[in-house]
């Protein structure tokens, strides 16, 4: 079945035949749809006359586009220096056990939270640091990420 | 009582630190009544000390507290209004003891001036501290004459190379063609480096006014400021700073009359570390992948969409105000001969006092971090100061007195880079360090150059190797090598310094590397897969401590018992380590 993609219509016609728009565009249509699919690429694509590949070349080159589901909550490790040196890898795996990752999983089965790295996040004096969504946390240790991810479960 | 201003620092580190609750407060606090000028700044630089709020506008002169909590706050306001000293922590103060105060001595501060001082959210505060004074005078000089200032400043690029920005200037300057593009350079990628992001929180018009100076003298009319996303307040900032700038006509058409015309704008990166490379940069902006393209031509003759185009990075930037006002020749009184100026650098790692320092070049690097940067945080020993992130190396304890230039520390193996500095102590393990850095440049590397793309990869499989003490002594050699090979064989500056902590931790501890390899030992005790531990009989007094840590139950022994580890199933987590309050775990 073909799936309606026109809630993506005003971003398109926002970019339409402008130059150097790729990525922005491409930001836009991730807030609004959590992620990049396969089909939401083809239809921008098609849309803006923009070659598929060119667009799938951009989408998997830059970090920040995902091209599967996201949790609702985004945490971000932090694996900067200072981080690194202040035992950024006992904080991920305290993470992981706690939102009973397995293997290569980055997010819970209910969709409540995905797992990232990013490499810096530029507040080393308060190593080692994390980010959920918006919200930077920082100077934790292991035993601290239990009560952060508790504010987070409650909402749900 | 008369009315003082409480200025509360709400930078990313602040308001990770909880600054915004203290806030809060204060606004509750305004609103019920309290007579004050209740003022938002961003970073001074001593993040150490987050939540910072300053209170002035009494006889007892200005006093910085910091580490405020939001609890304690009306408390200092009250104290204060009513001509006491507050009793809180106090960091900074003209007119009593500071703890800090010699801290900020050793400093001179030209980028960061503004920083912590005024709104950045304000131009009107901007203006009040000379902003837009320095466009003012530029426009009424020819714009030959404002690259000239520029080149007799000796103002070097800050992005790390160390560029003459002057000679830049005049490259795009005298190149044809009647579209020119300026860029300000704001992929602040170094893990360990946030310089560019506290200069953009905290003062955005000035590299803005540096950029629409830039542009004049270049003979560009649009410029890009390429930020990356993963700093939201620094783009926020900017685009209110960018609209103000617009509606009081410093951006815009026929700028304050002079007939020239700039316009401004913000592209957000997207996550990709190679895009602070500036050909990589320019295809990003062009909506493309950040992939580097070969050099010549130099963006001076092909930059943007083909047209001549300039890249400054944030921190080159923000020097131009100054120097236009100022003049070359106060500028050159700063610094050493070949390197004038300042530098500013993030302090990050093992040092008391973390934050960020703007320093005059020729000072030694035991001054930085003995004086400016307050010590080493804990009782265990310096061992290196990482400089350049992943393009840089590290320095040891012997080459502390080495001075702070551009050529001095290219010397020493390491680089200036942007300006990251990581402090490392006897429990720094360099190879892991060194692994560390491959791991992310190999994680960045767009792929574009074998050697690069591939040997990357491979340096960093022996390099885990050995961590995991399966290493071999050929295994130095091939780094070697490969290493060589990497720096002739990249296109950009990714691969070209990717090496750099490999051969920098090889020159200087080299011993560390041999313990991995010959006696399958960390000395630091980072290694997970070298680490032992075990109980020392004489001292476990069988608090039964350990065991009920251990993840995986592996310490047996009953209470008031000797304990013992069983080396088979443990997993070396250290738990038992930490929990240990006798001393009684030996890790070796």
């Amino acid at each position: 079945m073909e799936q309606d993609f026109s809630m993506l219509d005003a971003i398109i016609s926002k970019y339409r035949n402008r130059s150097g728009i790729l990525i922005p565009l491409l930001q836009d249509v991730q807030h609004t749809l959590g992620y990049l699919s396969k089909e939401a690429m083809r239809y921008v694509s098609v849309q803006m006359g923009i070659p598929a590949a060119d667009i799938y070349g951009v989408a998997t080159f830059y970090s920040m586009f995902k091209l599967k589901p996201q949790g609702k909550h985004i945490i971000r490790v932090c694996k900067g220096t200072a981080c690194h040196v202040s035992d950024a890898d006992g904080i991920k795996e305290a993470l992981r056990s706690e939102l009973g990752l397995q293997g290569d999983e980055d997010t819970t089965s209910d969709m409540m939270f995905t797992l990232m790295e990013v490499a810096c996040l530029g507040c080393c004096s308060l190593a080692p640091v994390i980010m959920v969504d918006d919200t930077t946390y920082g100077k934790l240790n292991p035993e601290s990420i239990k009560a952060i991810l508790e504010r987070y479960g409650e909402e749900a | 009582m008369s009315r003082i201003t409480v200025k509360v620092g709400l930078a990313s580190c602040g308001v990770a630190a909880g600054a915004m609750e203290v806030y809060h407060v204060l606004e509750q606090y305004q609103k019920h009544g309290a007579d004050l000028n209740l003022v938002q700044t961003a970073c001074i630089g001593m993040c150490f000390e987050e939540p910072i709020v300053e209170l002035s506008g009494m006889d007892l002169g200005t006093i910085s507290l910091g580490k405020v909590e939001a609890g304690q706050i009306i408390d200092f306001v009250e104290s204060y209004q009513n001509g006491r000293i507050p009793s809180g922590n106090i960091i900074l103060a003209d007119k009593q003891e500071g703890k800090h105060n010699e801290l900020l001595a050793g400093q001179y501060r030209i980028v960061l001036r503004n920083c912590g001082v005024i709104d950045p959210k304000s131009i009107a505060d901007y203006e009040a501290h000379f902003g837009y004074t320095a466009l003012r005078k530029a426009l009424t000089m020819k714009p030959e004459s404002i690259v000239e200032e520029v080149k007799s400043s000796g103002l070097r690029g800050r992005g790390g190379a160390g560029f003459s920005t002057g000679l830049k200037w005049s490259l795009a300057a005298k190149a044809k063609g009647s579209k020119k593009y300026v860029v300000c350079n704001a992929d602040e990628g170094d893990p360990g480096a946030f310089m560019d992001r506290s200069t953009l929180e905290g003062d955005p018009h000035n590299v803005i006014e540096g950029m629409i100076i830039g542009a004049y003298a270049m003979g560009a009319d649009e410029g890009y400021i390429y930020c990356r996303a993963e700093y939201p307040m620094a783009i926020h900032h900017l685009k209110t700073a960018i609209e103000a700038a617009e509606a009081k006509g410093y951006l815009g058409k026929n700028i304050l009359g002079s007939g020239f015309n700039f316009d401004l704008h913000i592209k957000e990166g997207a996550g990709a570390f190679v895009c602070g490379e500036e050909t990589a940069l320019m295809q990003s902006i062009e909506g493309k992948r950040g992939m580097p393209t070969i050099r010549p031509p130099y963006p001076a003759a092909s930059g943007l969409w083909g047209c001549p185009t300039n890249i400054n990075n944030v921190e080159t930037w923000a020097n131009i105000t100054w120097i236009i006002n100022k003049g070359a020749a106060e500028f050159r009184k700063i610094g050493t001969e070949k390197s004038p100026g300042t530098k500013v650098f993030a302090l990050a790692g093992k040092i008391a006092g973390s934050g960020l320092i703007e320093v005059p070049m020729g000072i030694p690097l035991r001054d930085i971090i003995y004086k400016v940067g307050g010590g080493m945080k804990t009782d265990k020993p310096f061992k290196a100061v990482q400089m350049g992130g992943p393009s840089g190396g590290c320095i040891p304890a012997s080459m502390l007195d080495t001075i702070v230039d551009y050529d001095s520390i290219n010397a020493t193996g390491a680089i200036m880079g942007s300006g990251g500095m990581v402090v490392m102590d006897s429990g720094t393990c360099m190879v892991d360090v060194a692994r560390f850095f491959l791991n992310f440049t190999q994680n960045e590397s767009c792929g574009k150059c074998t050697f690069c793309r591939i040997g990357t990869r491979r340096m960093l499989e022996i390099l885990t190797r050995i961590t995991e003490g399966k290493g071999a002594l050929e295994d130095i050699q091939h780094l070697e090598e490969l290493a060589t090979n990497i720096i002739n064989g990249s296109l950009c500056g990714l691969g070209q310094t990717a090496p750099n902590p490999v051969l920098t931790t090889l020159r200087y501890f080299r011993d560390e590397y041999l313990a991995h390899i010959e006696a399958k030992h960390c000395p630091a005790g980072v290694c997970t897969s070298l680490l032992h531990y075990e109980i020392i009989a004489d001292k476990c007094i069988g608090c039964t401590a350990c065991s009920r840590k251990c993840p995986v139950t592996c310490i047996s022994g009953a209470v008031k018992q000797v304990h013992m580890i069983d080396q088979n199933l443990c997993i070396k987590c250290g738990a038992c380590y930490k929990a240990c309050k006798f001393e009684a775990i030996r890790k070796g």
